[in-house]
């Protein structure tokens, strides 16, 4: 693994602005809070009344490596792959670029799998960015809107000249994470089952469906030309143009595994007959 | 163990805190706490982990809100911040009060976002005229939003700012007469700044405006020095309650009687066990001093 990290401030400094006096206002606090080669605010004092570096540095602690160990917890296959030293660097780099928006830290991260993609000492591990990808989309998953999934009973009541016709409406938690990278194997093994015996093979090209009928988070590796399926129908086509496009791709295309696949682990919330 | 559909009526019990101890509720507690009906006076969340739309973290809190009073614990919501309140971030504190009925709702003297973004720690402010206007006209806003009156947590804090006018007390003291609202005294904070900043703790507390004092909250801080070898102390939440912070603890119960009192354990966080015997050993002072405080709110 790489060992080096551009140690360049992004959004943070830029947004501070410099101050000099010795009243310290939010943006004096915050410029040095994420530029470790400045001083400490004069003004920011000990019980001595003497300006106390490393007293300040216990903020500056605090926020950067709290925002770490949230993209840690949010992000356990990527930290497992790139060991925690790289990954705490790595994360470093992201918090000072991309700091949280929001105080729900839950939705923090949403930006780190295209920095991980564009981030130039990770360039040889192009499959890094696709794990982040679906470690995103697990949680996601994870805290999505409460739904009973569709009852797969309710298709087979549609009429045979309509069935066509139908539409699904995509359940909340659902999503589908495309990779020409072995996700689905690479996230296995670094994070839910690391003690099965996985081969990585890096020709494969794997793409997963995420679901959450209840309160557990389904991964299911997709069957050739199921994303395109499957996305097709999340993006309203109806079924059988949506078959259509996925037999075009792949001529073994098996209709009636994919769509019993996505019934059967909750990927939809309900059908329209046209 | 959870109720099989979110969207079915609940039974919970009552929704104030008694005046016992309580812990901060963990994910990885919550089957032990339930299976063996943990005889425990409330559970504390932080509010922010409750803000994702659905999924296990609601299901497990309604189950734990069906056997025990909660208390709600914003970290994020920036009072002490230099400008506005999120809105979005009020709104969504108004929502988990109405769903989950809190005995308790609390926040942070503290700034934790500058413009728009968010810094995920409890910053400290400068105790002058400006921020105490500023802080206050903050709850008025949070209290008016949420719909009910609001705890102020005292903080724990590294530094003190040159520019300060007046002492915390009279800063805190303030903020409850100007905006009604009440105080949740962090006693390992109390202990943590007072070594900091050099100051007695016991003068401190004995000093506290404890009628407005509707929770206390002890943990664990973990020692360090500072650039002239000075103690300095974090408070980490990584450890059991230090015992100087249990004898100022028992001091203060012994004139006050009984007030709800939570033990915070956040980073290394034990088994269920080892938190609950911290829970049981402030049950056991507040038992002893077990006439009712001279006034609480929340």
């Amino acid at each position: 693994m790489p060992t080096t990290v551009d140690p360049a401030f992004g959004a943070l400094a830029d947004m501070c602005a410099m101050a000099t006096s010795d009243k310290v206002d939010e943006t004096t606090f915050c410029e040095a809070l994420f530029d470790p080669e400045s001083s400490t605010p004069v003004g920011l004092v000990g019980p001595d009344g003497e300006t106390a570096p490393k007293r300040f540095s216990v903020y500056r602690n605090n926020v950067v490596v709290s925002l770490c160990d949230a993209l840690g917890d949010t992000f356990p296959a990527v930290k497992n792959l790139l060991g925690d030293e790289y990954f705490g660097a790595l994360a470093r780099a992201f918090v000072t670029r991309h700091p949280p928006k929001s105080p729900v830290l839950l939705h923090y991260g949403a930006d780190f799998a295209g920095f991980v993609e564009s981030f130039p000492p990770l360039e040889a591990y192009p499959y890094l960015a696709d794990v982040a990808r679906l470690e995103w989309a697990w949680l996601q998953a994870y805290h999505a809107t409460d739904q009973v999934p569709l009852d797969p009973s309710r298709l087979s009541s549609v009429d045979a000249q309509s069935v066509g016709a139908v539409r699904f409406r995509r359940h909340p938690a659902a999503q589908v994470v495309t990779s020409r990278w072995p996700v689905w194997d690479l996230v296995r093994a670094n994070r839910f089952d690391p003690s099965a015996d996985i081969q990585i093979d890096l020709q494969l090209a794997q793409s997963v469906l995420l679901t959450r009928p209840e309160l557990s988070v389904d991964m299911l590796l997709l069957r050739p030309g199921a994303d395109i399926f499957v996305c097709a129908l999340f993006d309203g086509a109806m079924l059988a143009e949506s078959a259509e496009a996925a037999q075009k791709a792949f001529e073994n295309f098996s209709l009636s595994d994919c769509l019993s696949d996505c019934l059967s682990t909750g990927a939809f919330a309900d059908l329209d007959v046209a | 163990m959870f109720p099989d559909s979110p969207s079915q009526t609940p039974t919970r019990i009552d929704a104030s805190v008694p005046a016992r101890a309580g812990a901060g509720l963990k994910a990885e507690h919550i089957a032990e706490i339930l299976e063996t009906s943990a005889d425990i006076g409330f559970f504390e969340v932080h509010a922010e982990n409750y803000m994702g739309d659905g999924g296990m973290p609601h299901r497990q809190l309604e189950a734990i809100r069906e056997k025990y009073p909660l208390s709600l614990h914003g970290v994020g919501l920036s009072i002490g911040g230099e400008g506005p309140l999120d809105r979005d971030h009020l709104q969504r504190l108004a929502v988990l009060n109405k769903r989950y009925e809190p005995g308790l709702f609390s926040e942070h003297l503290a700034w934790s976002s500058h413009e728009t973004t968010y810094l995920n720690d409890l910053l400290p402010v400068p105790y002058d005229q400006e921020t105490l206007d500023r802080v206050c006209d903050h709850i008025d806003e949070v209290q008016e939003s949420v719909g009910r009156r609001m705890l102020l947590e005292n903080p724990s804090t590294y530094v003190a700012f040159a520019q300060s006018t007046m002492s915390e007390l009279d800063f805190l003291k303030e903020i409850t007469r100007r905006t009604g609202c009440g105080l949740l005294l962090d006693v390992n904070n109390v202990h943590v700044s007072c070594t900091n900043h050099e100051r007695s703790a016991l003068d401190y507390l004995d000093a506290f405006p404890i009628g407005a004092v509707g929770e206390i909250h002890l943990g664990g801080h973990a020692p360090d020095q500072d650039d002239a070898g000075r103690p300095l102390l974090i408070d980490a939440h990584d450890r059991g309650v230090d015992q100087a912070v249990w004898a100022l603890y028992e001091h203060l119960i012994a004139s006050t009687g009984a007030i709800p009192t939570l033990i915070e354990w956040d980073n290394d966080v034990p088994a269920w066990p080892v938190l609950m015997s911290e829970a049981q050993a402030a049950d056991r002072i507040l038992a002893d001093n077990s006439r009712p405080s001279i006034r609480r709110v929340g």
